[in-house]
């Protein structure tokens, strides 16, 4: 630190070098219309995405917007469980809050139906043997009483391998 | 100098917005921009924007609300963490430098998701001032006691900015405050930030503004009677509220002066006065007669969506130009606490 030069009557004052002034702000977090509908379709287990009218385009988790087109998504498409991985990484270094065992799958999985991959996790099946193209399946939180699950992403507990062939390359060649 | 004008505005102001995000919100203003002079995304050459993470608490929120502009294919935008007033200024010079033709530049926020009063104070120095969390109306109420105490103005002409703005807010579909209270009743209220009332400060908004500029022919091709941009300018005073008078504001008259306020008649004033003291402090910073028809939408007392307020001052102003009703107008946005950062904007039809 550079040293500054002070007055005499600062003589045998101590420096002031840092100050901790903690600040807290709350706020009401609105999802907004799309997500609403997303996340209450995932509590009855159901993936929902949104089409663009103009595009034809399926987003999800849907925005309520067509980024390429500038308008607004209305139409909702029920997608299938199951889906094509289209990227992945293996994760062999923990990070801070990161409750998960080493090493584990990160994968864009390209849900039936849907143009656009969604991030989840890839489970029950070695590591080391996960690959593009593999077709895969979500698998759920346990339901309650009412057979319902939280209406949150978390509630697809991870996709597995759902034992079909894997997906003809041509099929995910845009989201890769 | 190319001649630039504004040549489409929409707005939309809500004393709360439950069931929208940012997006959802923000898109059909956009849209509505578009469709007033059937422009198509294709032919807007650059967006800018203006926002604050600060007021929804997203960290890059402003990227997110992207998706109502429609940014891919790649589009050539930019954002100011201001008010979208400001970012009109950047589109203004990259507009001057003649390699574009047309700018869409939208603003927008809510301030109902946190508390508005506290969020702000984080504008202010973090070191002295910021950690005392001064709300800002007791900020505000700051400036009206200097400017009260001066006997540069009274609670009485405090009261009669605020009659006027809520009467006038009255025939404004966007306003999300009216009133018909005479001054003298208004004034029968409690002081709720001595020596401020109610009245005096701004409604909680959440809400959107957009506005295309276009350069030349562009313009005319797209609006009738273009709103021309004769002048733009921003100035700031300090940051602490210590150094400064708070009876004046330097910035104000600078940003004016060199805008060319006083280069011809003004028609009409729309000021980004967010308490009623601000308007009579501005009124005499920016030189306007009182024969000046000050903010005829009821101004920001009425409607108040923080980052959009100075926008739609422009736009206010731009309407009553393509609408005939002024020839020349005087559009200003405020920043910063007590009217620290000013930008001034000359209006004009042909």
């Amino acid at each position: 630190m550079t040293e500054v030069t002070l007055p005499a009557r600062f003589d045998g004052l101590e420096m002031v070098r840092g100050l901790r002034l903690p600040a807290r702000l709350e706020f009401t977090y609105t999802a907004g219309q799309a997500t609403t509908r997303f996340l209450t379709h995932l509590a009855e287990k159901r993936i929902v995405g949104q089409r663009c009218p103009s595009c034809r385009k399926v987003y999800v988790p849907p925005r309520g917007a067509c980024p390429t087109c500038g308008v607004p998504t209305t139409d909702e498409v029920v997608l299938a469980n199951t889906g094509t991985v289209t990227s992945f990484c293996i994760v062999n270094v923990a990070f801070y809050g990161g409750s998960m065992e080493l090493p584990y799958v990160s994968a864009l999985i390209l849900p039936d139906g849907a143009d656009i991959p969604l991030m989840h996790l890839i489970q029950e099946i070695p590591a080391a043997d996960v690959h593009m193209g593999m077709r895969v399946e979500a698998v759920w939180v346990d339901e309650d009483a009412d057979g319902r699950v939280p209406p949150s992403l978390e509630s697809i507990r991870h996709f597995r391998p759902n034992g079909e062939p894997d997906a003809d390359p041509a099929t995910y060649a845009d989201h890769v | 100098m190319r001649d630039i004008a504004i040549v489409s505005f929409a707005q939309f102001n809500s004393p709360i917005e439950r069931q929208r995000n940012e997006v959802e919100m923000i898109m059909p203003v956009v849209g509505e921009v578009r469709d007033r002079i059937s422009i198509t995304k294709d032919k807007i050459d650059f967006v800018c924007s203006g926002s604050s993470d600060y007021l929804a608490g997203v960290p890059f929120s402003f990227v997110t609300t992207l998706d109502a502009v429609g940014p891919w294919p790649p589009i050539s935008e930019s954002h100011v963490d201001m008010d979208g007033a400001f970012a009109v200024y950047e589109a203004w010079v990259k507009l001057q430098m003649g390699k574009i033709d047309t700018a869409l530049i939208y603003a927008y926020g809510k301030s109902s998701p946190g508390d508005i009063r506290r969020t702000v104070t984080r504008q202010l120095d973090p070191y002295y001032l910021g950690p005392l969390w001064p709300d800002m109306h007791s900020i505000a109420a700051l400036q009206a006691r200097q400017l009260l105490e001066s006997g540069q103005i009274t609670e009485a002409d405090m009261a009669e900015v605020a009659a006027r703005s809520r009467a006038a807010a009255a025939a404004n579909p966007h306003a999300v405050v009216s009133g018909t209270e005479s001054a003298e009743e208004l004034l029968a209220a409690p002081r709720t930030y001595d020596p401020l009332r109610a009245h005096d400060c701004p409604p909680v908004t959440d809400g959107v503004a957009a506005v295309v500029l276009a350069a030349g022919d562009v313009a005319r091709e797209l609006c009738d009677r273009p709103a021309w941009i004769r002048g733009i300018e921003h100035r700031i005073d300090p940051h602490a509220l210590g150094v400064r008078d708070l009876t004046r504001s330097p910035s104000a008259a600078a940003a004016a002066k060199a805008a060319g306020v006083a280069d011809g008649t003004v028609d009409v004033a729309e000021l980004h006065a967010a308490w009623s003291h601000e308007e009579l402090l501005l009124r005499r910073e920016l030189g306007l007669g009182d024969d000046v028809d000050v903010n005829p939408s009821g101004g920001a007392l009425c409607a108040n969506t923080m980052m959009a307020t100075g926008l739609i001052r422009m736009g206010e102003v731009a309407e009553r130009i393509w609408a005939g009703n002024a020839d020349r107008g005087v559009a200003h946005a405020a920043s910063g606490p007590c009217l620290q950062q000013n930008l001034v904007c000359v209006l004009e039809g042909e």
